[in-house]
């Protein structure tokens, strides 16, 4: 038991170096431009944690950031760098208001029809990216960025002329009542279970499948993978797959369970670089479906009290995604870890 | 010999398809009352960032060292440019600043992958996620505006003007520069010691160490000199083409760079050609969506995409018979 533990703590030790370097260079950011970093952090963290009503808002911020997290993860431990969720996101949002809000349906479907539309757009989204990596060998790192752009210009065309308020030209329709998820407090809603039940599905798929195994192996031991006769076409499918429904789900929570709007703006303001935090939410999370929605919710705190810091301290809350950044830089260091043994060291 | 390889069979087939393609679309533009200078304007200022971004990282790649925060040394660069571009009241100044701030860059991760041994590809993206964050932070800290600063028109950059007999032909001189550093960069690769060592660490860097070249210092200098050609690029966004600064400026650019990169299997005067051709789709992009006539039949969203679709359908045509280096991304370690 205390040897799993201990294992447990190792994998745990790098991230929480990560998080340290970044809030400190975060630190030295505010310092360099006059602010007090201190009273910028308390802000922050009493703004993300500090309260019952804080902790719903920051699980809110934190829910795509969950499903965002598992594309780029479930990416990784098959050893693809798929950076794709930002497009998918969007697509899913559209996806999500085409039938959460035009088309009428009973109670209760309509949630769930919404809710898959919003995935099954997502999903359909990844298979160019993923054909073109499986026949012609482009690698995603560049192809998933330009789908990306490709989806935030059809998005706004989608915006501008189909799925417009007819009250409001600066927004897309929004959710109807029957394809809300219901509100738990503040901006949470019930969608947060489902994108946890999706986290903890992915989990049982890559650790407790035969097709999971495959995946994993092809990511940790291509050579092994191959000898074993492990279809890579099939990984690099079922891996953009996963990514697009799962990315797809965090564009629909963000229409179907996100109040006050239920819709997204002309700009995409409100969902703009969900996808990209994602990264270093999954990296945080150790590329695990479960590491991620405990990443997720450290991040989304994040997000949510940085704008405490902003308003009491004057520091933009872009700040965090600067602070995110950091976080995954340090994480690209093996060598973190070899810090963390030497500070071990020290101390016995 | 390469570039008979490089057109043949199928490939041919492609390449004068594409050729075909372009003048078909100059012949209608020209028809429909654009006039082909101004598109060549444009299409000349368009690849010059992304020329310069690729000639570095092809440079890079050769040493074996991968920078695919290509994105986020544009954004970075442009609003370091135009900051000091502002503190010294000169926009040369500010594309050196551009330039400088992305060499420390391109240092900082060439020392990170050589003795933090980091994966290169984790640490580019940090990045371009760390630009995501920091430049709308420092918009906010130094100019007190979200998202968008827009500085002196007396700081940009002046243009060289031509008088043509088809009238005012003008183009900025870090074009001109862009060119020359593609050029010397395969001469500088292909027929000097110096390019026969970066060759070297990125294919077999156990035998250069064995001969006494420090294969760290190669690939600190190539990560170096990517960072500042990147920088130069992203600088001269701002100060030699918009005029202003934004937070999601650099739109990616780095990106389609990077893909030139790939697109010339790492040939810098391929990568030009290819710079060159995501250059026309931008500029193509550009006239479509000014001029009267064609952007009513054509929505402005769509006419966007296009600089992206022909990076997907290059990259697509031409992959297959590239060879990159033996030891790319990997970081070296000495038995």
């Amino acid at each position: 038991m205390s040897e799993r533990l201990w294992s447990t703590l190792r994998s745990v030790a790098p991230p929480v170096v990560a998080i340290a370097v970044g809030l400190f260079v975060g630190a030295l950011l505010m310092l360099s431009f006059g602010f007090d970093p201190v009273r910028g952090y308390v802000a922050l963290f009493r703004g993300s944690y500090g309260s019952p009503e804080a902790w719903m808002e920051s699980l809110a911020f934190s829910t795509p950031l969950m499903v965002t997290a598992i594309t780029f993860a479930v990416g990784m431990s098959a050893g693809l760098f798929n950076i794709c969720a930002e497009g998918h996101m969007y697509m899913g949002a559209a996806g999500a208001i085409a039938v959460g809000g035009m088309v009428s349906l009973p109670p209760g479907l309509h949630l769930v029809a919404a809710t898959a539309a919003a995935m099954l757009v997502g999903g359909l989204w990844a298979l160019p990216a993923a054909l073109l990596k499986m026949w012609r060998g482009v690698h995603e790192v560049v192809s998933t960025i330009m789908f990306n752009w490709i989806a935030f210009w059809f998005v706004l065309y989608l915006i501008r002329f189909h799925i417009t308020d007819p009250g409001r030209a600066e927004r897309a329709t929004p959710a109807m009542i029957t394809a809300r998820y219901p509100v738990l407090g503040g901006s949470l809603t019930g969608v947060i279970f489902v994108v946890i039940a999706f986290c903890v599905a992915i989990y049982f798929l890559l650790w407790h499948t035969g097709l999971g195994y495959e995946l994993r192996l092809a990511g940790d031991n291509p050579d092994a993978a191959r000898y074993a006769g492990v279809s890579f076409r099939r990984v690099i499918l079922l891996t953009f797959l996963i990514g697009g429904l799962a990315a797809g789900l965090a564009g629909g929570s963000q229409i179907l369970g996100r109040p006050p709007s239920w819709t997204v703006y002309a700009t995409l303001g409100n969902l703009l670089n969900l996808g990209f935090q994602g990264i270093g939410v999954a990296l945080i999370g150790r590329n695990h479906p479960i590491g991620a929605i405990f990443a997720a919710v450290f991040f989304g705190g994040l997000a949510h009290g940085g704008r405490f810091m902003e308003y009491e301290v004057g520091v933009s809350a872009e700040m965090v995604g600067a602070i995110n950044g950091i976080i995954v830089i340090a994480l690209a260091l093996p060598e973190i870890l070899r810090i963390v043994k030497r500070v071990r060291a020290v101390k016995e | 010999m390469r570039l008979r390889d490089l057109v043949s069979g199928r490939k041919r087939l492609y390449l004068f398809g594409g050729l075909g393609l372009l003048a078909a679309s100059i012949y209608f533009l020209w028809q429909t009352g654009v006039g082909s200078m101004r598109l060549l304007e444009t299409t000349l200022i368009a690849m010059t960032p992304l020329t310069l971004a690729a000639t570095g990282e092809c440079i890079n790649e050769k040493a074996g060292v991968i920078n695919i925060g290509l994105e986020g040394i544009f954004l970075i660069a442009a609003l370091s440019g135009v900051y000091w571009a502002e503190i010294f009241q000169s926009g040369v100044l500010g594309l050196v600043f551009g330039s400088l701030t992305g060499a420390l860059i391109g240092f900082f991760l060439g020392v990170m992958s050589v003795y933090g041994k980091a994966d290169q590809i984790i640490a580019g993206m940090g990045i371009n996620l760390l630009a995501i964050g920091l430049v709308p932070f420092l918009l906010m800290a130094i100019w007190a505006f979200p998202g968008i600063h827009i500085f002196p028109r007396e700081l940009m950059v002046p243009r060289v003007r031509l008088d043509t007999p088809q009238g005012l032909f003008s183009m900025s001189p870090v074009t001109l520069l862009a060119i020359g550093a593609a050029i010397l960069a395969y001469v500088l690769l292909h027929r000097t010691l110096l390019g026969l060592r970066i060759r070297a660490v990125g294919e077999r860097p156990e035998a250069v160490d064995v001969a006494g070249v420090s294969v760290a210092r190669v690939r600190i200098l190539t990560s170096t000199l990517g960072g500042a050609l990147a920088g130069l690029g992203g600088a001269f966004m701002p100060l030699g083409w918009f005029g202003g600064l934004t937070k999601e400026m650099a739109a990616g650019r780095g990106y389609i760079a990077l893909a030139a990169v790939v697109f010339a299997g790492l040939n810098p005067l391929l990568a030009l050609a290819g710079a060159f051709l995501f250059g026309f789709s931008e500029a193509l992009a550009f006239t479509i969506v000014v001029t009267p006539g064609i952007k009513d039949l054509v929505p402005f969203y769509f006419v966007q995409m296009t600089p992206y679709l022909v990076t997907i359908v290059a990259l697509v045509l031409v992959l297959g018979g590239r060879r990159f280096p033996r030891a790319i991304g990997r970081p070296y370690r000495r038995e």
